[in-house]
């Protein structure tokens, strides 16, 4: 299915849940609100017509930084979807205001979210709720702040923690 | 009469809390030899059978997509050989080919042909590497020296276009470093039949052979629907009967004019996997072939009227302004530029001067060449797409490799992130290796292929 109709079809379903929509480079994209991403993610994986069956990726981006956005919710949370069936895709995104910055979890849909969301609350900080086991992934559990926040300077060094004295 | 029992004890047994009641933690890696070093697997073993598993990773991690946003696009490039450092050239194309799609040019057909081609000949380099490690770590030492073997030979081609053997940095956004050399299509075909021999050689040694399949059939299956539910891509993905490749879902670079088959199996264990990837390997060489054969723009005939220069003489007049005329001169380059010069760089380069660094012919011998460059290397010039993003995904040696960019406008990306096709499989790894025994770990953990590198960036 090409995408306007999925983006259609989300709009028919959850009207006022999404923010915006927009097909840019290819890419077809539907922002939506924290409050009906758990459905949506639903919705896409279970409506056979749009049977996006694997959660390809989901990554965040701290847009503080970010030319006239500097004053929107700070992160965004990004899932792409594909559907091995159908052969499309699609990119969900939801925006967290940084004294908020809670997302529910998908892993009770996609066992990957597991990893990729422990990543992303250890790269940015954003927590997701009920995430059975949220640990760091890549960085050391002793490691103090998110290094992808757009507010950590590349260049801080922090001592590894080593074996104790 | 003999009492004595001959039942063998297992570990764990007859610590007086009776058999099976107790299990031991046992950490594998990450100073574990077939663990790679960069990554530790925390096992829970009751006996030898390992009854939960937790796969700590990062210790790689190198702040890839931090580093990407300091620099500007092309900055990026060799650090993306550091992904995935056995097959380096499909990640310098996919990363090219995402800012690319988010600028929206084209490359030129060569320039396709050549990302397909050197795409193919690395990945059979990656198949050879992890076909052949994890035969070794079942003993078959053998098999890994004649892989190694193979595999030199396809390094030498790599380094014959790209100059280096590993950390390659041959791909630019809007291009290709160089053009092929002079030959190169011979110089694959004796390549691959050297490839083709040790692979039968392989085939005779592996396949069917008994210690080899009592380690491997059945051993770190997966079923499909985990699989899916996991995002596993690639070969173990194919291993569960599912024909998903990007090649052919979503044709990048000359994938739609090629004809290749995509090798499946269904059980999804380690055998399975191993049949995917050898056979893959042949596709691989047959696509690069094909393409080899089907490239267009020909020999690069350096037709020119009056001498070659020196470089350095080249340098000098257009230092002293003497640049009338100097344009239509080819300069002798030096054999480290082979494949740089003014016509190849037209045939694997897209126009748009917004991306491409001109030839150094044009750079040092006319004015709009070297405001051209000199606007592509000051900083806040550069490489600058449109705000947007986009994400790209290309076929990896071990599944999908995407790369999601977003850009703010300026020539530094706002962010760029991998998605590393080697970490679905490996936070798979605790199920495959649930109710296993210890030893079979290993054939399992081979089988996943993980690159530290991509997996943890």
């Amino acid at each position: 299915m090409p995408g306007g109709p999925i983006l259609q079809r989300l709009t028919d379903q959850f009207g006022a849940g999404l923010v915006e929509t927009h097909e840019y480079r290819g890419d077809t994209t539907a922002v939506v609100e924290r409050r009906v991403v758990t459905d949506v993610l639903r919705a896409c994986r279970e409506e056979p017509a749009l049977g996006f069956d694997v959660l390809m990726d989901l990554t965040a981006v701290d847009y503080s930084k970010y030319p006239g956005r500097e004053d929107g919710p700070r992160f965004e949370v990004v899932y792409h979807l594909y559907s091995i069936a159908h052969n499309h895709r699609l990119r969900v995104k939801v925006r967290v205001d940084e004294d908020d910055a809670v997302v529910p979890t998908a892993v009770p849909l996609w066992p990957i979210a597991n990893w990729f969301e422990r990543e992303v609350w250890d790269m940015f900080g954003i927590r997701f709720a009920d995430h059975p086991d949220l640990r760091r992934l890549l960085m050391y559990e002793q490691f103090v702040g998110h290094p992808l926040r757009k507010d950590y300077p590349i260049n801080r060094r922090q001592p590894l923690i080593g074996p104790k004295a | 009469m003999s009492t004595r029992e001959t039942r063998e004890f297992m570990l764990g047994e007859g610590s007086g809390t009776g058999s099976g009641g107790q299990t031991l933690q046992l950490g594998v890696g990450p100073a574990h030899p077939a663990m790679h070093g960069i990554i530790r697997i925390a096992a829970e073993i009751d006996g030898e059978y390992i009854r939960k598993a937790d796969v700590e990773i990062g210790y790689l991690h190198r702040a890839f997509e931090k580093d990407c946003e300091v620099g500007g696009y092309n900055n990026a490039i060799p650090y993306t050989d550091r992904l995935n450092y056995v097959s380096p050239l499909i990640n310098n194309f996919a990363y090219a080919s995402a800012i690319e799609k988010l600028l929206g040019i084209e490359v030129t057909e060569r320039c396709k042909y050549i990302r397909t081609i050197m795409s193919e000949i690395s990945r059979v380099c990656d198949h050879l590497t992890c076909v052949g490690a994890s035969a070794m770590e079942l003993g078959a030492f053998t098999v890994f020296l004649y892989m190694i073997k193979a595999r030199e030979f396809l390094w030498e081609l790599v380094e014959d276009v790209t100059g280096a053997r590993l950390t390659i940095s041959y791909g630019r956004v809007g291009g290709v470093k160089a053009d092929l050399p002079d030959g190169f299509a011979a110089k694959v075909a004796t390549a691959f039949k050297e490839t083709r021999e040790v692979l039968d050689e392989v085939h005779r040694l592996l396949t069917g052979n008994r210690i080899f399949m009592d380690r491997m059939v059945g051993v770190g299956a997966l079923s499909r629907e985990e699989t899916l539910a996991y995002a596993i891509t690639g070969p173990l993905l194919r291993a569960v009967g599912v024909p998903y490749d990007v090649r052919r879902a979503q044709p990048h670079w000359a994938y739609d004019r090629v004809e290749f088959e995509i090798p499946t199996q269904k059980d999804g264990d380690n055998y399975a996997r191993y049949l995917v990837r050898m056979a893959e390997m042949e596709q691989s060489m047959r696509i690069a072939a094909q393409a080899l054969a089907m490239i267009p723009g020909g020999p690069i005939n350096v037709d020119f009227e009056g001498r070659p220069l020196d470089p350095a003489a080249y340098v000098d007049q257009g230092k002293q302004g003497k640049t009338e005329g100097l344009l239509l001169h080819t300069i002798r380059l030096s054999p480290n530029l082979q494949g740089q010069n003014r016509p190849a760089w037209e045939q694997v380069n897209t126009r748009d001067k917004r991306v491409i660094l001109p030839p150094k012919e044009t750079a040092y011998g006319s004015i709009e060449g070297l405001m051209n460059h000199f606007m592509l290397i000051m900083e806040g010039y550069g490489i600058r797409p449109p705000q947007g993003e986009a994400y790209f995904a290309a076929e990896g040696a071990n599944g999908e490799l995407g790369f999601y960019v977003v850009s703010d406008g300026t020539d530094r990306p706002y962010r760029v992130r991998c998605r590393p096709p080697c970490l679905p499989p490996v936070a798979a790894l605790p199920r495959m290796i649930q109710d296993e025994m210890i030893a079979d770990l290993i054939p399992t953990f081979g089988s996943v292929n993980m690159i530290g590198g991509e997996l943890d960036r």
